[in-house]
């Protein structure tokens, strides 16, 4: 029978291959991104998993603002670096050390 | 038991996918890795009856978000060889953190699995009880309970919306310029023309 453990460690495995995501490429930001919609993923996994096992329906409407939020912030971010783009032609975020207005 | 297998397939899969997402050499995979992930992950939710959050995960993140994505991956001429560049370089201590972060939240989810720490009971009374559809009961309780807050995350998205479009949108430029009326009208005579008395046989300085 599948508990809440087993939905637990998914949502951490799939936390840890996130940041382990930003660590690997660190250059590259749209896939720096993706691995944040991982992260965010996972905090909702995890928040439809508690609230369905504990019979509360309020962590999944928390888990439906996480992900307005998640909307918003990749859209901005997909922004920024469409501007970024346009300014220096190159993502290459690890020298994104210019930014003094 | 279909559901326990059902569990596994779904569960691998977004594991997998996680992986080839953060690892895939070209962006436009890694996108495509991506939606296959929370296609599962919406298959998992759907296992334990959040169908709402599902299906919203599925409009949202592949029907949006992931579209997104592939346009602005697909829009920007990126090479995709210098940005890997650090990849190598980077995979000792990123392993290394991942496998300690993830040995924490093992460590601590064990701790919970021989009952340190019991699951609390839901509020009781207040939050409507799973009646009707998933999808019903958490429209009413949206709806009532949380209003302000589903309309605080309605301004969010109108925030994010018009600063994404600040940000990106470009005023429109043609060939001949633009005319700008307001610089027309503001126009006087002494400004727009000189009087000149040329003598013959020599030109004009302007």
């Amino acid at each position: 029978m599948i508990g809440v453990e087993h939905y637990v460690i998914v949502s951490a495995i799939l936390f840890v291959l996130g940041v382990l995501g930003i660590f690997l490429n660190r250059k590259n930001i749209i896939v720096i991104l993706m691995a944040i919609e991982l992260i965010l993923l996972s905090v909702n996994l995890n928040l439809v998993a508690f609230s369905a096992f504990l019979g509360d329906l309020v962590g999944q409407v928390f888990a439906m603002f996480v992900l307005t939020v998640a909307a918003g912030e990749a859209a901005i971010g997909l922004a920024i670096l469409v501007i970024y783009f346009r300014g220096r032609g190159t993502i290459a975020v690890d020298d994104a050390n210019r930014m003094k207005g | 038991m279909i559901q326990t297998i059902a569990f596994y397939i779904f569960a691998v899969l977004v594991i997998a996918s996680a992986v080839m997402v953060i690892t895939a050499r070209n962006p436009v995979h890694s996108v495509l890795w991506l939606i296959l992930a929370f296609f599962n992950a919406a298959g998992l939710m759907v296992l334990v009856g959040a169908e709402f959050i599902a299906m919203l995960l599925v409009i949202v993140y592949v029907g949006a978000v992931a579209v997104l994505f592939l346009f602005v991956v697909m829009m920007l001429d990126i090479d995709v060889a210098a940005l890997r560049a650090g990849f190598v370089k980077n995979f000792p201590l990123g392993i290394v953190i991942a496998l300690i972060l993830l040995a924490e939240l093992v460590l601590g989810l064990s701790a919970y699995r021989v009952g340190a720490i019991e699951l609390g009971t839901a509020a009781a009374g207040e939050a409507p009880a799973m009646v009707a559809s998933n999808t019903g009961a958490i429209g009413g309780l949206l709806y009532t309970r949380y209003l302000f807050l589903f309309e605080a995350a309605g301004i969010i998205l109108l925030v994010a919306m018009i600063g994404a479009i600040v940000l990106t949108h470009r005023p429109p430029k043609s060939k001949r310029g633009h005319q700008d009326i307001g610089k027309q009208v503001r126009r006087n005579p002494d400004e727009a023309t000189v009087m000149k008395q040329p003598t013959v046989g020599e030109g004009v300085e302007l």
